[in-house]
């Protein structure tokens, strides 16, 4: 088997107010950077992971998401599978 | 009754909630969040704390422990369990609850004393509660503002399933000033406020021993 | 690494007592260990003078805690203790493990923290990295403090331009022992009982941390980062539960908490307690990284790890708890007979020195001292003050009230349901003692303007002041945990104002028969022009016997009497809140401070506290005068208050100095001045609670509404 790097990204689904990206948005404003127009914080997940193809590897980390690593009802994700 | 509280790694209010129970007459029993024994109880409660750090999300990774399965099967069928703050986060991650919880919109913990509004008291919890009447207890969390569809709001309307609601302003920016939801069986509850730390009036109110009274058998 | 920080003098006393050249790891456990932040070697001689017992206390300085009894088998133990320099470099992470590492100091001794105090000092916000800096800490001490389950039910935050990017972050712990519980001391002895590390695993996190914290952070103090450790707070909620599950269990001799110098200084501090010595295998340390070097794993400041010593056939019972935590419990070592700390590494015998050389050796400094000149407020300052003066005044009371209320409601008050005063709702925080009638009042005051205008005066007022905080709730003043602030120590203006401040602190306790159980010194908060204003924060516990008895400090009811219990002479301006915000000077002399008269209002106070009824609220005159007292026993209350003053002295409104303001019923009037007189003790009636109206005749009008229209 393989050994691959996922990066997960988690963000709020649009439309769902993000505190901290608004907070980051208005210290970049402050500090004359206007032209910002929307910050949207999110996590990222790092996770190395054993498979041994991509499309596998892809589709375990789609239901590692779905069930326990992002919330459906407010979270959407995308997932880059990068061979090590 | 006989009232299990379950403390997961990071439970915080957990002496405070047998502390409220025995200021009621109960003896409650704590269950460790490893074992998969309910001990017989007739009512879970799934209290305050930073269950797992609050890591991921408030309450993702609680409702994977090996006690969790034996809840969500005691309220499947008919059990009785409450969820406070971190309780109530986590039977959302469970789906016992609809919908979810996000940061709250100030974007920090807030740790306060609030005014609710009893939408619903025709459940077990709150029955000895009148409806619209307005109580007063604490809340402490940084991800409290309870979110769900619209969709989904409306059936929790239909249904009455929105039991609590901020009454003036609601603090943390929560969906309809959400406070406190029940499952359509009623036998689920989840609440942001912290009713264990207001059972003594020199704490400040005295508005949620009515809750823990409701735990008494019926003479 | 090898010798580092250490003079020549030390390096040669250090060959001199061991009689050969130690060799390069043990040059670094020596310069760990005799770092100032370890070996208090500037402060000891000095700190040795203060009272420290009293019949009440159960444990004094020299352990993780203090201990005082309140009867009935229930004990406080507390501590106060600083984070400064890892604050000022990474604020979040600084803060946070400090509340950790104070939380775990409590621990040691196998009590439940009940309560955090945060005595903060930052620089004004508009300015530099102060708003970053202030964010951060309050972030972090949040961030942790909450997560674990421990209320922040006090504390003050003061902006002054000496603060900037030299914060200072002092966290005070509460715990308690019930009467089921037994208490602990760091301690090693007994041959062949197990060195028992729990909790994190060790990584290279925080070394040096020691080191750093005794000395002075310069311009480049971001590029100190790597020193900063980081604290898992989840981690330290499940130590907390773990220590207190395996405490109730026999066989732990001794608890003791790794921070400062990790293994080093944990380690070679019990077993010098103990008169013993440890013989310590560095290979069973859990280790987070990979090739970690015997310094590394020595040194380590890794967050979240406490040290037992537990008797051989009762540890697999111990470590059993700490399994059912998922933590970690290693057997890392045993005590020896022989007072000597000695590390074994990959076989190889790699440290062998004596436990007396490393926790009482190092030499003791006293440098010189020398007094300085403080400018006196000048007669043209005087003579400008306006009336828009006293109303800008207003503006910044009003909004530093609701900017403290904004901050204590993001920490968690309110868990474990104890707290019955609040925090920024009165002179001090008042607990419930659970399963009793008991109540205890903690406090922290410190004025580092009074200090560094006058240090032993100031002390002494600190002192005074946090006494009147105590008495103010109807507590019984028992113990006090000083957290000392200074500037760099060689400087002899610095160690002068160190060794005033001592004394005042000495003096005040003595005349107040208040002891000093615990206490830190940190030293080298800046340096040159912008060294710190000595800032000795007094942390202070009492007892309620019976928290009915509890005095709350907002106005009550309309038509009752207010009283000031003092003289208005007493006011003054110098080193004022007024004068420093108004014309942003720190000038003029320090407020009289008679211990004598504060001594008798103590006496005074205990004997009626316990009479419900007499004092229907009351709060001392601190910072901001008169004014401020009015302006919070209204905000607090909800009441408004009419009051005369004469009219021929601005310092009867805004100067400060010591008072107590007492709310009297009318018909309890004559009783309050009898009591008064039997203590000779001075008041005088200035006015009369209203509903709405806040009047200080001749210098405001106004209603309640107004002034706090933003509430």
């Amino acid at each position: 088997m393989k050994k691959w790097t996922v990066i997960l990204e988690i963000f709020l689904k649009d439309g769902i107010f993000d505190p901290q990206g608004k907070t980051i948005k208005d210290a970049l404003h402050n500090l004359g950077f206007k032209e910002v127009e929307e910050v949207r914080m999110g996590k990222v997940l790092k996770i190395d992971i054993y498979g041994d193809n991509k499309n596998e590897v892809f589709e375990k980390i789609k239901k590692m998401s779905e069930i326990f690593l992002a919330n459906p009802v407010t979270e959407d994700f995308n997932i880059r599978v990068e061979e090590e | 009754m006989k009232v299990g509280i379950v403390i997961f790694p990071g439970t915080n209010c957990d002496m405070d909630t047998y502390h409220a129970l025995k200021i009621v007459g109960l003896k409650p029993v704590y269950l460790w969040h490893k074992e998969h024994d309910l001990k017989d109880v007739d009512l879970v409660i799934l209290p305050g704390g930073f269950s797992y750090g609050d890591y991921l999300r408030a309450g993702a990774i609680a409702r994977f422990s090996p006690i969790m399965r034996e809840v969500v099967d005691f309220a499947n069928k008919g059990g009785y369990v409450l969820g406070i703050c971190n309780g109530f986060q986590i039977l959302l991650e469970a789906g016992l609850l609809p919908g979810a919880m996000l940061p709250n919109i100030t974007n920090s913990f807030i740790c306060k004393e609030v005014y609710l509004e009893v939408l619903n008291n025709n459940n077990f919890f709150l029955r000895r509660y009148s409806k619209g009447e307005i109580i007063k207890m604490p809340i402490a969390h940084k991800e409290g503002r309870y979110y769900i569809s619209q969709k989904e709001l409306e059936e929790l309307k239909e249904n009455n399933q929105i039991v609590l609601k901020y009454f003036g302003e609601n603090p943390n920016g929560s969906i309809e000033s959400i406070a406190g939801i029940i499952n359509k069986r009623g036998n689920v509850m989840g609440m942001m406020p912290h009713p264990e730390r207001a059972v003594e009036l020199f704490l400040g109110s005295q508005s949620g021993i009515n809750l823990f009274l409701s735990f008494l058998d019926e003479e | 690494m090898g010798v580092f920080g250490l003079r020549e003098e030390e390096i040669k006393h250090a060959i001199k007592v061991l009689g050969r050249e130690p060799n390069d790891l043990e040059w670094s456990v020596i310069s760990v260990i005799w770092s100032e932040h370890c070996s208090y070697k500037h402060s000891r001689k000095y700190l040795k003078e203060f009272l420290t017992k009293a019949e009440w206390v159960e444990q004094g300085p020299g352990e993780n805690a203090g201990i005082i009894n309140l009867g009935d088998g229930y004990r406080i133990v507390f501590k106060i203790e600083s984070h400064n320099h890892p604050s000022a470099v990474e604020p979040f992470q600084g803060a946070a493990t400090g509340v950790g590492g104070i939380v775990r100091d409590i621990l040691a001794l196998g009590a439940r923290p009940i309560a955090l105090l945060d005595s903060l000092r930052f620089g004004p916000l508009n300015k530099g990295r102060n708003k970053y800096l202030f964010e951060g800490v309050v972030g972090g001490i949040s961030f942790y403090g909450n997560c674990i389950g421990v209320p922040v039910v006090g504390g003050e935050i003061v902006f002054e331009e000496c603060y900037s990017s030299n914060p200072l972050v002092n966290v005070m712990c509460i715990g308690l022992l019930t009467p089921d519980q037994k208490s602990y001391r760091g301690r090693a002895e007994g041959e062949g009982n197990l060195l028992l590390l729990v909790g994190a695993k060790t990584g290279r996190d925080g070394l040096q941390g020691a080191s750093f914290a005794s000395e002075k952070l310069d311009e480049e103090v971001h590029k100190k980062r790597p020193s900063v450790q980081v604290g898992d707070p989840f981690l330290g909620k499940l130590l907390i539960e773990a220590c207190l599950e395996a405490a109730s269990l026999d066989g732990i001799i001794g608890i003791q908490d790794l921070g400062a110098a990790g293994l080093v200084s944990a380690l070679s501090e019990s077993a010098r307690r103990g008169k013993s010595g440890v013989e310590l295998i560095l290979d069973n340390v859990p280790q987070r990284e990979e090739n970690m070097s015997a310094e590394e794993i020595l040194l380590s400041e890794s967050q979240e790890r406490m040290l037992l010593v537990v008797r051989p056939e009762k540890i697999d019972k111990v470590i059993e708890v700490f399994r059912k935590w998922d933590l970690e419990a290693s057997i890392i070592g045993k005590v020896i007979s022989k007072e000597r700390f000695v590390v074994y590494f990959k076989g190889e015998k790699i440290v062998d020195l004596p436990t007396e050389l490393l926790v009482e050796g190092s030499l003791i400094f006293d440098p010189p001292y020398t007094p300085y000149e403080v400018p006196s407020i000048s007669s043209d300052l005087y003579n400008s003050i306006k009336e828009e003066h006293i109303a800008n005044f207003v503006e910044v009371l009003v909004e530093d009230l609701l900017i403290k209320e904004s901050i204590y409601r993001k920490y968690d008050y309110s868990v474990q349901t104890n707290t019955i005063l609040p925090p920024g709702l009165g002179d001090s925080a008042v607990l419930r003692i659970k399963g009793t009638n008991k109540g205890i009042a903690i406090t922290t005051d410190g004025n580092g303007r009074y200090c560094y205008l006058d240090p032993r005066k100031g002390a002494i007022y600190s002192v005074a002041e946090a006494c009147r905080n105590i008495l103010c709730v109807g507590g019984r003043p028992l113990g006090i945990t000083d957290g000392l602030n200074f500037g760099d120590p060689s400087d002899p203006k610095v160690f002068y104002q160190f060794r005033e401040v001592v004394k005042g602190i000495n003096l005040a306790s003595r005349v107040l028969e208040i002891p000093v159980v615990s206490g830190n010194v940190s030293f080298y908060n800046g340096q040159g022009e912008n060294t710190i204003y000595p800032t000795p924060i007094i942390g202070m516990v009492g007892i309620l016997e019976d928290i009915n008895y509890l005095i709350t400090p907002g106005f009550k009811k309309p038509g009752n009497l207010v009283y000031l219990i003092g003289d208005l002479s007493w006011l003054s301006l110098g080193g004022s809140r007024f004068i420093k915000d108004i014309f942003n000077k720190v000038v003029g002399d320090v407020p009289w401070v008679d211990l004598i008269w504060e001594r008798k209002l103590k006496l005074f106070w205990e004997e009626i506290r316990k009479e419900k009824g007499i004092l229907l609220s009351a709060h001392d005159v601190s910072e901001g005068g008169l004014l401020a007292t009015f302006l919070e026993m209204a905000f607090w209350g909800n009441r408004g208050v009419r009051v005369d003053l004469p009219d021929d002295k601005i310092e009867y409104l805004v100067g400060e100095g010591s008072g107590i303001v007492v709310e009297v019923e009318r018909e309890g009037e004559r009783e309050f001045l009898e009591r008064l007189g039997k203590y000779a003790l001075k008041a005088i009636k200035i006015g009369e609670v209203t509903d709405n109206e806040f009047v200080i005749s001749p210098y405001i009008k106004t209603t309640l509404s107004e002034l706090f229209k933003r509430r």
